[in-house]
């Protein structure tokens, strides 16, 4: 314990010296974030500032291997760092897919070549991956996609990969540098059985992107299409035919990463942020004073599924429980913010309404639980697979 | 640290829930003593092999001869508790009196009968109907060497066999808090069997006289005496309330595997399955809920009395969901006496309303946090 506390000390210390005052302030939305990438822009010296310093320090990723560019810490260190950096308010440095999602499926499931090339990019911020999971007609359904991957002999006796089809609900295809594919290797295999996951660049010849209007008014979306895309043949990871499992995986991170959108950024009250516009709507104000609570004990399973998981101690399923309950609980809490705006909240273009921000991020939150996988989708795997029910 | 239990913790957890489901089982003590109609709705033998345990002792300094143990660990024994249903005065007398008697000069006299499972302790609070603990209109006036105190309490839990009852009054300093003995001249008591079969007590002070040394505290210091009592209380009745919607649960599920309708069984029905686990996801959250309330108050940070708000609304809104569910899906059998899940729903209404139902601490976080 000792260690522990002369750790927090320095960290705490360091944080104070690095982060920059700009980057104690809360993130305005996805668009506010740093996203890092080979073409990055930068919202501010400061953002570029606090991602550099922390990726030298592998704390963009405190808890993965010194030797891929991680921090190395434990869990124990590692929750010290979280509550020092929320202590101060500190920004998260990098919003990452590869960090969130790619990474831990390498890590698992990566061969060591793919970690050394694919790992510290990611962790340095270097390159902004994107996810081919939907197609229009794999959604619920995902191991019904469709894109094609065949093994394609050059005339000089090697190989490559061959990619057609086309994906849905990208995000940010359109800005990402590569992606990491669900594809179809083996057409004739039951459907979990012919699926494999693949990466390549999204410079490639033959892949285009189109932006999706949402109801937001923005385009966060993409469809992605394959035109005869050569991919090399050390870009699959896992097993070939396998990769039904690297996507669960996979799909087990992102919907914690989802799940963290239940905590709602900082400030742990929604009520006390809204206080003057409660004071004389007593029906309003119990119903997000209900939400606090909620909200609050959200963020105690939040941090209790964190510790377990790290303390390999969590249910493997539990990642279902966490993004149903954590996306049903940020839609709750946008409908009350929107309640609480009454008209002002409704404008969609003035200055006033900075755009129509809670306008926008209300109707932005009503993916979350539909992306990653439904509510609906993550019920039927709680009582699958934890309630353990017939015949689901 | 960690949001899970230590493995002294998971231990504990072990032998209380061995303990319970034996010794504290639903026949052998809820359904045993209700059918016999016992005036005090709890077995005094279970009373001392509690204290054989050790589980008496757990909130009790080791320096006063108990095993100086947290809130965790009594939420530990709580949660067991309630998942059996175990009648017993653990959660008011060896949780909440012991707690408002912490650093007292009043430990010494209380505490070793706590600690034998010979004493059995009650917290007159409530007033009215609802759990109102800042709106306390009893007197208590100086008088001789001490005071005398006049008025009327009601869902004092274990009231009716309480050796000593913690009374909360107003005197001219302020609230003041009171260990008032059950012989006390002009106390009366009136038990109250309660919709769980538990006796709660009315109880009509009529210038009661007690010594200054019955005091808790300080004289108008009661406010926070009353805050420890109502803290550990809360807290544990949360630990309870989770352990009565986790075993409804199960017994839930359970039932949703075995029984068949339609040539199937139940539990193929996407209708059922979608709120079992619905159920179970709203289980977990309050589980933690309830951990970090108990862990926050174990630190002694600032941050615990929102979270045993929270824990308490939380918690109990669960258990409601829980046993509503488990009646609803058991069918015509969740209405029968003969099956448990109805128990589980009339435990879950009780705990409900002791030291405040999940309105009352919605209101109260509300207000901690400046609206």
């Amino acid at each position: 314990m000792p260690d522990l506390e002369t750790f927090r000390a320095e960290t705490r210390a360091w944080l104070e010296a690095n982060c920059p005052a700009e980057m104690r302030q809360p993130i305005r939305g996805e668009s506010d974030a740093c996203w890092g990438g080979r073409n990055p822009s930068f919202k501010s010296e400061a953002q570029k500032q606090w991602m550099e310093v922390m990726a030298a320090r592998g704390w963009t990723v405190p808890d993965w291997p010194k030797d891929y560019g991680g921090g190395g810490l434990s869990a124990a260190e590692t929750k010290i760092l979280k509550q020092e950096m929320a202590r101060i308010g500190a920004r998260n440095p990098l919003m990452s897919f590869g960090i969130s999602m790619l990474g831990p499926a390498l890590l698992k499931y990566g061969n060591e070549e793919q970690k050394k090339r694919f790992l510290r990019e990611i962790a340095l911020g270097q390159i902004r991956w994107c996810q081919g999971y939907s197609e229009p007609g794999a959604g619920s359904d995902l191991a019904s996609l469709q894109t094609k991957c065949e093994e394609v002999f050059d005339e000089n006796g090697g190989s490559h990969w061959l990619v057609n089809g086309q994906k849905v609900w990208t995000s940010y295809a359109d800005k990402a540098d590569w992606i990491f594919c669900l594809v179809r290797t083996d057409p004739a295999a039951p459907k979990h059985k012919g699926i494999s996951f693949l990466l390549f660049d999204m410079a490639s010849d033959g892949v285009s992107t189109k932006p999706i209007l949402l109801i937001s008014g923005n385009s966060p979306f993409c469809e992605t299409f394959f035109d005869d895309v050569k991919v090399p043949k050390d870009q699959l990871v896992g097993e070939l035919n396998k990769g039904w499992d690297v996507a669960k995986y996979l799909l087990g991170h992102e919907r914690e990463m989802i799940s963290g959108m239940g905590l709602g950024g900082q400030g742990e009250s929604l009520g006390a942020a809204l206080a003057e516009s409660l004071a004389d709507d007593p029906i309003l104000r119990a119903d997000i004073a209900r939400f606090d609570v909620d909200a609050m004990a959200f963020r105690a399973m939040s941090e209790r599924f964190i510790d377990e998981l790290k303390a390999g101690q969590a249910h493997p399923a539990q990642p279902s429980m966490m993004k149903y309950a954590g996306t049903e609980l940020n839609k709750a809490r946008h409908e009350l913010v929107m309640a609480a705006g009454g008209s002002n909240a409704l404008e969609w273009e003035s200055d006033r309404s900075k755009e129509g921000k809670a306008a926008r991020e209300w109707l932005r939150t009503k993916a979350n639980s539909i992306e990653g996988g439904t509510s609906e989708v993550q019920l039927g795997i709680i009582a699958k697979r934890i309630l353990e029910l017939p015949g689901a | 640290m960690p949001l899970y239990l230590n493995d002294d913790q998971a231990m504990l957890r072990d032998t209380a829930r061995s303990f319970m489901a034996g010794e504290g089982a639903i026949r052998t003590q809820l359904r045993h003593w209700r059918d016999k109609g016992c005036v005090d709705g709890f077995g005094h033998a279970l009373w001392k092999q509690f204290a054989e345990m050790g589980f008496t002792g757990i909130l009790i300094a080791e320096a006063d001869g108990g095993l100086g143990l947290g809130h965790v660990e009594a939420g530990i024994v709580l949660e067991e508790i309630g998942r059996n249903l175990t009648p017993s005065p653990f959660l008011v007398s060896a949780v909440a009196f012991v707690e408002a008697l912490k650093g007292t000069a009043l430990r010494d006299r209380w505490y070793p009968g706590i600690l034998a499972g010979d004493t059995v302790a009650a917290l007159a609070i409530d007033e009215g109907p609802k759990h109102r603990p800042d709106d306390i209109e009893m007197r208590a006036d100086r008088s001789g060497n001490g005071f005398s105190l006049t008025g009327r309490k009601q869902f004092v839990v274990q009231g009716a066999s309480a050796d000593v009852t913690l009374v909360a009054a107003q005197t001219d300093e302020g609230l003041t808090l009171f260990a008032v003995g059950k012989d006390a001249k002009g106390l009366e008591v009136e038990g109250v069997r309660l919709a769980d079969s538990s006796i709660g007590a009315r109880m009509t002070f009529e210038s009661v006289e007690v010594d200054a040394d019955a005091v808790v505290g300080d004289v108008g210091g009661g406010e926070t005496v009353l805050a420890r009592a109502l803290n550990a209380g809360r807290t544990g009745a949360a630990a309870e309330l989770v352990g009565v919607g986790a075993a409804s649960m199960e017994m839930t599920v359970d039932y949703l595997k075995q029984r068949r309708q339609f040539g199937r069984l139940i539990g193929e029905f996407q209708a059922l399955q979608f709120r079992a686990a619905h159920l179970y996801s709203e289980l977990e959250i309050a589980r933690a809920a309830t951990l970090k309330a108990q862990q926050l108050l174990d630190e002694g940070s600032e941050d615990a009395e929102a979270m045993v708000s929270v824990a308490k609304a939380k918690a109990g809104r669960v258990s409601q969901l829980a046993v509503q569910e488990g009646v609803q899906m058991h069918g015509g059998i969740g209405m029968t006496d003969e099956y448990d899940i109805g128990l589980y729903m009339k435990r879950d209404r009780v705990l409900n309303e002791l030291f405040g139902d999940p309105a009352y601490h919605a209101d109260r976080l509300a207000r901690m946090k400046g609206y």
